[in-house]
């Protein structure tokens, strides 16, 4: 028997690029998409990167692909937007070797800014989408769509979502396929490959005849199959919601899209043929319905099952019930009680975090902040509630300059992370400096790409297969894009962040302020945790350190005789001793660590 | 056993839930069943709250659940297992942590920590067998807070055979370690099996 292992649809993706011969991967890191190449990197005898973002990824592969190597490139729903022109002209012009682009969707916006239904990117491009439905398919996908990449000369979207790319199952491992060492010459054939007009003109013709022929194809490929069951209730599904219509509704025939682009028209029609009443259940976008109702074909989806957030089985049941598909009994078994308003846990920075002196700064500045998407984006959590604006990775400069070009009276601050500067930070700042808008621009330096897990980039030396490689140092770079006011500053230091800022507010140019220390989790930064503690005779419970929003920061049992409030007490077993605490403390109630990074206040 | 049988598992970003249901579900293909599980990674490792479903069965088709269709909620924190409690289905088993992690909302928000009587009261109206379990003091006991999350593992393996509630969903205690020691550090495991031993009995 073949070995099975527990993997998650990421792990199995993985696997199946190795299996499918892969040679080249790129990807920018995004949850659910990241641990794709982090899986894969581990295979011999493979390349594979952390790309600067996500429409460099694309057409790195895309010329793996066009050298002849079977390439993937991987990212979150979102980084599809980044990626959408190279997606585009990829579908133009075709491949030599199988090319397949990974989307990972995040219905229910799990960590996400959106959740848009990246299936209509399958149909935008003319390019086939797969959808699996647990890790077994994710690697049997993985390995189907390079090979329907090279047979249509296509490239090939590969859709997940949350559900998939992160929960495990069995999956039976295979061989892997070895494919000609050789590297073909690289194709001199610009009717194909340079998409001028001329010759951009002749392929659409072409691949709007590919897609036509995929459709033809759908109708018998082994990724689309009918389980006949009863005939009064068929549904037509795929990804994930496969799984919840065969939990939910055990009876009904099922036609499963593998391929959920292009649809199989006369598979769809033989099975609609069969049914007594034809429902669609797919999470998001009517996708499939909109398809179905387009062939003319009566079906209900929408009108049934919600349009947002993810599904599970209980949310299907009880949209059956509601729509008489199910009986109301089905429900009994959750009682679901009231409980009263919980307070929440949103996530926090974490204890010993760099940005938090540069958001408590903020917050007492006072100035409307644009920020980007990162850990750093939990500035806006309160106490620190120093974030104004975040919409999508790369934005905050520019719509700080477009605040202040359209003259707001205040100063405008962009907050961005070391990543998110990489990735699309950089032509943003170009613009600012270009076109002059007194915009203070904080580059957040933690030396690493810390929400998604801890990624090497180009700031960190380490490439993604562990090689060294040079470090690009933020302050050239910037002096470089044309700012001139620039100053790097430790992140931990409250007092002189606070002092560069309120000088760069008041200046009429744009400037940059980079603060730099390791996120509180790295190695480096772990050797030196030190917990600090509250002296309680000299804390008179003055609240100050409680606006740091630190978690390791508690109300103690004690309160102050004078001001009957609460003491600060730390919490050993959370505290780094970044000493940020101890710097604000106006009682010095929070002695400094013996091996002070702050020397001088220490004194 | 029953056809499918449901863990949720609740907590803090932190507390070990990832090994817990790591655990939990090769537990179950051990054990020649269908096993599948799920989580959400992300913006939830930065202390917020998590969850992660497990579930074993002949045959495994969703790899989440919905409200009411727990048969156990394993929580690792009191403020989350009320926060999760709708998934519990009706005289289903709560297996809580007896601990406390505040959040900000409350030290700095000015918002109130549920007492323990709130949560007795709640699950009055969801089932009778709620049981409390001292992970995090055994684990002290044991000189390492970190393994609270298999002390809590070896208190569910317990349960699982004597609840009557879970009838037929047993599995070996040695099926439980063998899993888990593959996936300690070779230094910890007696440590890990003494936590395990340490949570079976904590529900004699
Ligand atoms: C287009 C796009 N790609 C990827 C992501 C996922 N993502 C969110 S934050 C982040 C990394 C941020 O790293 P950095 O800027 O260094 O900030 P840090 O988290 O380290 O504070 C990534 C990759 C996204 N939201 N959008
Ligand atoms: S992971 Fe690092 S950068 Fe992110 S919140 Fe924690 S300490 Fe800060
Ligand atoms: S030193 Fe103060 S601010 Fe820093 S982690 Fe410890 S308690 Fe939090």
């Amino acid at each position: 028997m073949a070995l099975k292992k527990m993997l998650s649809g990421n792990e199995a993706v993985a696997r199946g690029m190795w299996e499918a011969g892969v040679q080249v991967a790129s990807a920018y890191p995004g949850t659910p998409s990241t641990e794709i190449l982090e899986n894969f990197a581990l295979y011999p005898g493979i390349y594979a990167e952390w790309a600067t973002n996500e429409k460099v990824a694309v057409d790195v592969a895309v010329g793996a692909a066009y050298a002849g190597k079977r390439a993937l490139a991987a990212m979150k729903h979102v980084g599809l937007n980044v990626a959408a022109d190279s997606l585009m002209y990829a579908s133009m012009t075709g491949i030599e070797a199988g090319l397949v682009i990974v989307s990972a969707d995040d219905p229910a916006m799990h960590s996400s800014q959106n959740e848009q239904d990246n299936r209509t990117y399958a149909k935008f491009a003319r390019v086939p989408c797969l959808e699996p439905s647990d890790s077994q398919e994710a690697k049997d996908f993985t390995i189907a769509a390079f090979e329907l990449s090279e047979r249509f000369d296509t490239p090939v979207l590969l859709r997940l979502t949350t559900r998939i790319c992160h929960s495990m199952s069995a999956v039976e491992l295979g061989e892997r396929l070895e494919l000609p060492a050789q590297t073909k010459p690289f194709p001199r054939n610009p009717a194909k490959y340079v998409m001028v007009p001329s010759n951009a003109i002749k392929r659409h013709p072409v691949i709007e005849e590919r897609i036509r022929l995929i459709a033809e194809y759908a109708n018998e490929s082994p990724l689309n199959r009918i389980e006949w069951r009863e005939r009064t209730l068929g549904i037509i599904t795929s990804g994930v919601s496969y799984q919840y219509a065969r939990e939910v509704f055990p009876n009904a025939s099922v036609l499963k899209l593998g391929m959920s682009w292009p649809l199989p028209e006369k598979l769809i029609r033989t099975f609609a043929a069969g049914v007594e009443r034809l429902i669609i259940l797919e999470e998001l976008d009517p996708f499939i319905e909109e398809g179905v109702k387009l062939m003319g074909i009566a079906c209900e989806g929408k009108s049934i099952f919600p349009l947002v957030g993810e599904f599970d089985p209980y949310v299907v049941r009880a949209a059956a019930v509601r729509a008489g598909l199910l009986p109301a009994s089905v429900l009994e078994a959750s009682p679901a009680p009231e409980v009263g308003p919980l307070p929440a846990r949103p996530p926090v920075l974490c204890p010993g975090c760099p940005h938090r002196p540069t958001f408590y700064v903020l917050n007492k500045l006072k100035v409307p902040v644009n920020g980007d998407i990162g850990c750093y984006t939990l500035g806006l959590i309160p106490p620190l509630s120093a974030i104004h604006t975040c919409g999508c990775m790369g934005a905050g400069i520019a719509v700080a300059h477009g605040a202040a070009q359209a003259g707001s009276p205040e100063k405008h601050v962009a907050v961005i992370g070391d990543s998110t500067f990489f990735h699309t930070g950089v032509p943003a700042l170009i613009n600012v400096a270009y076109n002059r808008a007194p915009v203070v621009t904080v580059i957040l330096d933690n030396r690493i790409t810390g929400m998604t897990g801890h990624q090497q980039n180009p700031g960190t030396g380490q490439t993604l297969l562990g090689k060294d490689a040079p470090v690009i140092e933020l302050e050239p770079l910037v002096r470089a894009c044309g700012i001139q006011h620039v100053r790097t500053l430790s992140a931990l230091d409250v007092d002189e962040i606070e002092k560069t800022l309120k000088e760069y507010v008041k200046l009429d140019e744009p400037s940059v302020l980079i603060v730099q220390e390791p996120c509180a989790l790295l190695p480096e930064a772990r050797r030196r945790w030190v917990p600090l503690e509250v002296l309680a005779e000299k804390c008179n419970g003055c609240t100050l350190c409680f606006r740091i929003g630190c978690p390791a920061i508690l109300k103690s049992e004690e309160l102050d005789e004078k001001t009957q409030r609460p003491k600060a007490l730390i919490d050993a077993s959370l505290c780094t001793g970044c000493e940020v605490c101890a710097q604000i403390c106006p009682r010095d109630a929070i002695p400094f660590r013996p091996d002070s990074l702050f020397v001088e206040k220490a004194r | 056993m029953k056809n499918v049988i449901n863990f949720l598992l609740c907590g803090v970003g932190g507390q070990g839930t990832v090994l817990a249901s790591d655990v939990l579900v090769n537990v179950g293909l051990a054990a020649g069943l269908e096993a599948k599980q799920a989580e959400v990674h992300g913006m939830s490792q930065r202390g917020g709250s998590v969850i992660s479903y497990v579930r074993w069965g002949r045959e495994v088709h969703a790899p989440i659940i919905g409200q009411g269709e727990a048969d156990i909620l394993l929580a690792f924190e009191k403020l989350e297992v009320l926060r999760n409690i709708r998934f519990l289905r009706a005289d289903g088993v709560a297996v809580i942590n007896n601990q406390a992690i505040v959040p900000l909302t409350v030290t700095t928000g000015g918002q109130k920590y549920p007492a323990d009587e709130e949560i007795r009261a709640a699950f009055a109206a969801v089932t009778p067998n709620v049981r409390f379990v001292d992970g995090e003091r055994i684990a002290e006991e044991l000189g390492n807070l970190r393994v609270a999350n298999v002390v809590l593992l070896g208190a569910l393996s317990a349960l699982l055979e004597r609840e009557p509630a879970l009838e037929g969903s047993a599995l070996s205690a040695e099926t439980w370690l063998k899993v888990i020691e593959e996936r300690v550090p070779a230094k910890y495991v007696e440590l890990n099996r003494r936590a395990f031993e340490e949570g079976r009995r904590a529900v004699e």
